[in-house]
Order: structure tokens, then sequence, then C-alpha cells
């Protein structure tokens, strides 16, 4: 009687992969553009300590904010849903990269060359993470068009990271992008030599 | 929304009273991603707290545990709570994400990768 749970009710695998960058640069557009649900959103509560208190001080120098999380889902099949995670616009909100990036297939960083300092945390984040990423750059139409490889020298990637430019409303570009970060991934598994 | 009007957003009961000031201590490593499913409908269950009557009902259909917080609008770290509850009294079944510590299979590389394709 103790049979699988899979078994029992059909219930899938999911997976995902995380969408990051700075405050504005189109993450949950991105996200709603391939999702089969418009971006739904969470809200993780957080205390932290009001600034330049002792944190011996006591609860009352402690206020709850809230971290809202945009995500959307790709049904890939019966077996397995894909949600896609934007990451919070706001840096000092890291501990919920850890747990977005926990298991993660592979990150996408969108970049906007406007301010293209704006992604630097997020190329940071995945290199020490050694979590495989490409880089998407958004093209915003009042934004000067780069060339990739200006990018990747302004980033200091490695080779190897695939950066590719795309625009966040179109649901094709962002198909491209997911697609060229699936490709990369699966060629850096078979390079760790990972049975199939 | 500014100034006096402000407050209306804040929950009329605090977030962590419902799960009776627990927040990260029991939660069974619930992820985001985590799969659950109700093996009971809430009318079957009766004696429930509001907040968990709301969850079960989420999760009459396979679902994330993200996505039972979005539907029922509370936080995620306050649905975890609860949905270990639910789980422990066998309310609801659980599958969890692909192990984290490992790499993922080509298999599944291979299946994301062909669905993206198919949209």
């Amino acid at each position: 009687m103790a049979s699988g749970i899979s078994d029992q009710r059909g219930l899938a695998a999911a997976v995902k992969v995380v969408v990051a960058g700075g405050f504005g640069v189109g993450k949950t557009t991105m996200v709603g553009s391939v999702s089969e649900v418009p971006p739904l959103r969470t809200e993780e509560l957080i205390t932290e300590a009001s600034s330049g208190v002792d944190d011996l001080a006591g609860v009352e120098t402690k206020r709850t904010t809230t971290v809202a999380l945009d995500f959307g889902r790709i049904t890939i099949n019966p077996e397995l849903i894909l949600y896609l995670f934007g990451t919070p616009g706001q840096d000092r909100f890291w501990f919920m990269w850890d747990e977005l990036a926990r298991g993660a297939l592979g990150a996408v960083v969108l970049a906007d060359t406007r301010k293209l300092d704006s992604c630097f945390p997020a190329v940071d984040f995945f290199e020490r993470r050694g979590l495989p990423f490409v880089v998407g750059v958004n093209c915003f139409d009042d934004a000067f068009r780069y060339g990739t490889e200006e990018v990747r020298g302004a980033l200091d990637l490695d080779e190897h990271v695939p950066v590719l430019l795309c625009d966040a409303r179109d649901r094709d570009s962002t198909k491209l992008v997911l697609i060229t970060l699936l490709q990369h991934v699966m060629a850096r598994t078979r390079l760790a030599g990972t049975p199939g | 929304m500014t100034g006096t009007e402000a407050w209306f957003d804040d929950p009329l009961v605090r977030p962590y009273a419902v799960t009776g000031g627990r927040t990260r201590s029991r939660t069974i490593g619930l992820d985001l991603i985590t799969l659950v499913v109700a093996m009971r409908t809430p009318a079957e269950v009766g004696d429930l707290e509001p907040e968990c009557t709301r969850i079960l009902q989420a999760c009459q259909n396979p679902i994330s545990v993200v996505e039972v917080a979005a539907r029922v609008d509370l936080p995620l770290q306050v649905v975890k709570v609860l949905l270990s509850d639910l789980i422990t009294q066998r309310l609801v079944i659980f599958r969890s994400a692909e192990s984290a510590s490992e790499l993922p299979s080509q298999h599944v590389l291979q299946a994301v990768l062909d669905g993206i394709r198919n949209l």
C-alpha cells in the first residue's frame, strides 16, 4: 500500500531556471513571455534589524519587510514542470538567491546595456556558485546596440559563457535564450561526465 | 496608497500567529518547487484552521509550494510551516524536487529542451 507518491497520484517532477539581473531590466517580462500562466507573485517575510541599531537591543528594533518573488510555469510534459523564477531586484535580499539557485538547472542573466553594472552581482553570484548561466542582452528600444562581444568584455565573462541579444517581451526570443541555456547546461554536464 | 491608508496592506492577523509562532523549525525540507497534493478535501476533514482549509483547497490537484503560497496569498514561510503540518497529519503528500546536490540528468535536460522548442 505504501506505493510511491508519484505512482499514486501522478505527481510530476519539477525543475527550475532562475532569471536574474538588475532592477527594472525586464525579468518578469521575460518570465511572462513564455509562461503558460500570467506571472504569479508570492511574498517572503523578512525580519531585519533596523539600520544602525544594536542587535542586542531587542525585538522592538527589528521590523518585518516583504520580498516579492515573481515566477511562471511551463508544463514540459505530464511528468515534468519547469518553473521560471525572477530574482528580487534588490541586492540586499541575497539569501533569497540562495534558495532560488539551489537545485536550479541554470540561470539567465538579463543585461541592460544602459546600466550594465547592474548585472555584475548576478554574474558574480552564479560564477561563485558554479551554476551555469547565459547572458541575454535585453534590447531596449532606446539603448545603443552593443555587440555581444563588447558585452562579454565589459562583464569579463569566460569564453564559454553564451551571450546573446534578446527581446524579453518576445516569446520566440525568450525561447531562444532558454534553448541556449539548456544546450550550455547539457554541454557542461557532459563535460562533467555525469551518466545520462 | 500613501500615509494613513497604508496600514490596510498589513494582514489583520500577524502572519506567524497562524503558525503558532513557528518559523523555520519544522518545514521537513519543503522547497519552492516541491510538489504537493491533498489526499482529502477540506469538507472531509472538517475542523481545520481557515488558513489550512485554504491551503488544502489549493492543493486538490498537484501544485508546487510556491504556487500554493501565491494562490492563498500568505507568505511563503508561513505556507511551508502549515503544509508541513498537513503532511504530518497525512492530509497532504509531497514529492521533493530533483536532488539539489546532484547535477540534473541528461534525460531531464533533454526533456526540458524539447519542451521549450515545442512551445
